[in-house]
């Protein structure tokens, strides 16, 4: 457990994807299969212990610590963990047995334990655990671990570790559950790779590279095929053995935040790739309106009801018991249509394809994406393309309705004026910079529009709650928030410290699903710069 | 309790109708400087009355002209200023830091500036004076901050240079004091080697060598007059830089630095990480709550004021134990720069 608490710690203070990559392989050397299962599904924040709730760690925290005193110190501190961690009296006597306590003692007693045991169990582990185990103990109770590791990235650290293909591991991980013996056990050779074919398993998707000026003279209605690009979350829907699953695209399990998605019945199994998006097939919603069912667990009765989702379907991974990666875009696209017409699902709409003449032609139904705020672009499909996991260069192009759009990190915030005067809507923003363990954000403008009111309002809360730090009038932020920029044009300037310019940039949707390491790049500004001239 | 002889002004703590202050925020005639940190010593007093370090460092720091004239004052040396009979006690803050002690009509005031109680190789140790009024600071103020046994924190360090000979560490300092406790702390603790300093810590460490404390083998950190490549000389050594560089474009000079921090702010892991900080060490010259609660008893005084930092917290303490307790709120003594 002390392991894995220094684990912790060091992923907290390190900003660096390989470094925090590096500590996770360098506990996985020390640890045995049951621990580096459970420890990664707290990483993954995939483990739910049911009977230990948060607000037990606050009851008990107050039988041992003066009220007043523990309101002050939670309100300096800001966590309820570490405040515990840091407040709770230090034994002189401590219990030697329990420096050699693992992980997966604690875990199970968290589990197994009766409810009413628990705050004497909890009390017990915080007397005799030093203070950065007491915070990761009870880091693992209150949840909110924000170590800034996606679920990917502990993969990618398991595939490094144990010399496996990431999308093996990707495939298998929702197969199991914690601590995921059977995937460990398989990367260390002790067992075959387990068979999923009956698991309603994620498969890593094919990802868009966005079309620039270079190849425009690849784009012809014979080689590519068109579709809009719908402006919703991309999504797997995959149903095995009438087990359903949803999958966002870095392949965590949604199914809980869409009941009115995964609570139907399907006569086959199938797994398809489309994207998620609000309100009905005869009146779609915009990116707002899905924004009120992402990121919440079981919704209420009310809000499907005021608040539906479907599926624009536009690929199919496997149908019928059958993989269909193999096959071409064009006969899976056939697989997939007669599937939905068989099945008859009021939820699932194909995604028809955008017959064009020419580049010209194509360019302008780009334009009309401006008008029609469902579309955020189109998407090309080389029509004899197998189904490729990542992002492979050729096959699938991403054509966006705006002359430029990135992804920055939002980095500080300040007051507006007028009526705005009382809300943070001022907004700079940065992308990433350098490689490696150098890698850190740089700011690269500033967007005070094109958010709506009910955005704004989350802007600022979000503001409120992820200050680090203020200058005046002006608050730093938790480097965590994603936002899609909108820009004119771009060029050299002196002025910034990235050397770039954009012209009227507008924040065109907040990203609350995109984690930041995943935010572009100086780099990617380059090209565009490049492009443009 | 009636006191009539000292008050808060706006310039700080004011004694008798402003005969003199102790660490005057404006220029005033007179003045007690506890210690060399710039919010309490400050340049453009007619008259400083301080210890013979004390008054070093302020030269050191604001010329030779940062007063018009001064007085030297021994520990425990006697001085009397209408009527006040004071002394100064070791604060075990920094090199020179004092607790200003005053007696008049049968009162004893004690200012104790800042201090602290855990060792400090580099100054002498806090001596608790029993006084009636105690006056003082409450930066960590919070049952929240513990700090750990200090030699911890210079092994962890150690050990994390040792473990990565590849990179090299830049640790945030403070300029006075700390910087120098922490070098003189890892010669205790057996570290030797050369250990490479910014620009701006360099004056102050002389100082504290002509003083007599041997900080060991210094060199500045610079890049130019290195035989290697510098992103290969560094590799594995130890630079000490003042908290503002390690923000810096400056400390990327270095190859694949980790960068830590030597401050009691470093206890809570989130403040650490929203600094960017790898290897938060938690070093401080103030003292934590336990030792702040000890002091009080110690002192047993029968009232408390508080000069700065988390009062609230203190007050309630005091009051649980029939003590009264008040906040001066002295606006400029800055606890969150005081690193
Ligand atoms: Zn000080
Ligand atoms: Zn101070």
């Amino acid at each position: 457990m002390k392991r894995f608490a220094e684990l912790l710690l060091n992923l907290i203070l390190t900003s660096s994807r390989n470094d925090k990559i590096d500590h996770i392989v360098n506990w996985i050397k020390d640890s045995n299969s049951e621990e580096i299962g459970w420890g990664l599904s707290i990483i993954c924040e995939e483990l739910e212990i049911s009977k230990v709730k948060p607000s037990m760690v606050k009851e008990i925290s107050k039988l041992h610590i003066d009220k007043y005193l523990f309101d002050l110190s939670y309100d300096y501190v800001g966590d309820m963990a570490e405040t515990v961690s840091l407040i709770w009296p230090e034994k002189n006597d401590k219990n030697a047995n329990f420096s050699s306590v693992t992980l997966t003692n604690v875990i199970k007693d968290l589990i197994n334990v009766q409810k009413k045991e628990a705050p004497k169990l909890i009390s017990n582990y915080l007397d005799n655990f030093d203070q950065n185990t007491r915070w990761a103990f009870l880091k693992i109770i209150t949840g909110g671990l924000r170590v800034g590791v996606s679920s990917r990235l502990a993969k990618t650290a398991i595939s490094k570790y144990f010399n496996k293909n990431i999308k093996d591991i990707e495939e298998l991980w929702h197969a199991f559950d914690p601590p995921y013996k059977e995937i460990i056990e398989w990367c260390r050779e002790i067992i075959e790779k387990p068979k999923v074919k009956d698991k309603p398993i994620f498969r890593s998707p094919m990802l868009a590279n966005p079309l620039e000026e270079n190849d425009y003279k690849l784009i012809n209605p014979i080689s590519y095929l068109a579709e809009w690009k719908w402006d919703g979350i991309r999504v797997q829907l995959v149903s095995m053995k009438n087990e359903v699953k949803l999958y966002s695209r870095s392949g965590d399990d949604i199914s809980n935040s869409f009941p009115d998605i995964i609570e139907n019945s399907f006569s086959q199994d199938f797994c398809l790739d489309g994207e998620l998006m609000a309100g009905s097939i005869k009146i779609p919603g915009s990116f707002n309106d899905l924004q009120q069912r992402l990121n919440r667990k079981n919704p209420s009765k009310d809000l499907i009801r005021n608040m539906p989702t479907f599926i624009v379907a536009y690929d199919a991974l496997y149908i019928k018991d059958q993989d269909i990666r193999d096959k071409s875009v064009i006969d899976r696209r056939e697989l997939l249509k007669a599937f939905i017409l068989e099945e008859k699902l009021s939820f699932i709409k194909f995604s028809d394809e955008v017959v064009f003449k020419n580049f010209q032609d194509l360019e302008g139904k780009r334009l009309q994406c401006r008008q029609d705020l469902n579309y955020e672009g189109l998407m090309l499909k080389l029509r004899n393309s197998t189904y490729e996991p990542g992002r492979p260069k050729g096959p699938w192009f991403k054509f966006k309705r705006d002359p430029y759009s990135i992804d920055v990190v939002l980095l500080y915030a300040q007051r507006g004026h007028g009526k705005r005067s009382s809300f943070y809507s001022d907004y700079t923003f940065g992308v990433w910079n350098g490689y490696l363990k150098n890698r850190q954000l740089v700011t690269v403008g500033k967007a005070y529009s094109g958010f709506t009111d009910q955005e704004l309002l989350k802007l600022d809360k979000f503001i409120r709650a992820n200050t680090t730090n203020r200058f005046g009038p002006v608050r730093e932020v938790e480097k965590t928030l994603v936002l899609e920029v909108a820009f004119d044009d771009i060029q050299k300037s002196k002025r910034h410290k990235s050397g770039l310019a954009m012209r009227f940039p507008r924040i065109k949707r907040i990203r609350w699903d995109k984690p930041a390491n995943e935010a572009d790049t100086i780099e990617d500004l380059e090209r565009l710069l490049n492009v443009r001239n | 309790m009636k006191v009539d002889w000292i008050k808060k002004t706006k310039e700080g703590i004011q004694v008798k109708d402003g005969s003199f202050f102790v660490d005057p925020i404006y220029p005033v005639k007179k003045a007690i400087i506890t210690h060399g940190h710039a919010d309490h010593a400050r340049a453009g007093h007619e008259h400083v009355i301080a210890t013979l370090e004390t008054l070093a460092i302020m030269k050191e720091r604001y010329g030779n002209n940062f007063c018009k004239n001064s007085t030297v004052l021994k520990y425990h040396e006697k001085l009397t200023i209408e009527e006040v009979k004071i002394f100064l006690a070791p604060a075990g803050h920094v090199l020179g830091s004092a607790q200003v002690v005053m007696n008049f009509a049968n009162q004893v005031i004690t200012v104790s500036g800042d201090y602290k109680r855990q060792d400090d190789p580099t100054c002498a140790a806090f001596e608790p004076i029993k006084s009636d009024i105690f006056i003082t600071e409450a930066t960590f103020a919070l049952p929240v901050f513990k700090h750990p046994n200090a030699n911890t924190q210079i092994n962890l360090l150690i050990k994390s240079i040792l473990n990565f000979p590849e990179r090299c560490h830049v640790i945030g300092v403070y300029s006075l004091g700390k910087a120098q406790r922490l070098i003189k702390m890892l010669r205790n603790n057996g570290w030797h080697n050369t250990i490479y300093l910014h620009g701006s810590l360099v004056k102050i460490c002389n100082l504290y060598e002509k003083f007599g404390i041997d900080l060991g083998d210094l060199e500045p950190a610079t890049i130019q007059d290195k035989p290697e490549k510098p992103h290969d000389f560094y590799k594995g050594k130890l630079i000490l830089a003042p908290p503002s560089a390690l923000a810096d474009r400056w400390s990327r000079r270095f190859p694949d630095p980790i960068l830590g921090m030597a401050s009691g702010w470093m206890t809570v892991k989130q403040r650490a990480k929203q600094r960017g900080i790898n290897l938060p060490l938690i070093l401080s010259d103030h003292a934590d709550w336990n030792e702040i609660l000890t002091t009080i008893k110690e002192v047993s005084p029968k009232e408390v004021w508080i000069t700065h930092g988390a009062e609230e917290a203190l007050i309630y303490e005091c009051s649980k134990n029939n003590l009264t307790a008040k906040a001066l709120s002295i606006i400029g003594y800055e606890s969150d720069t005081d690193l």
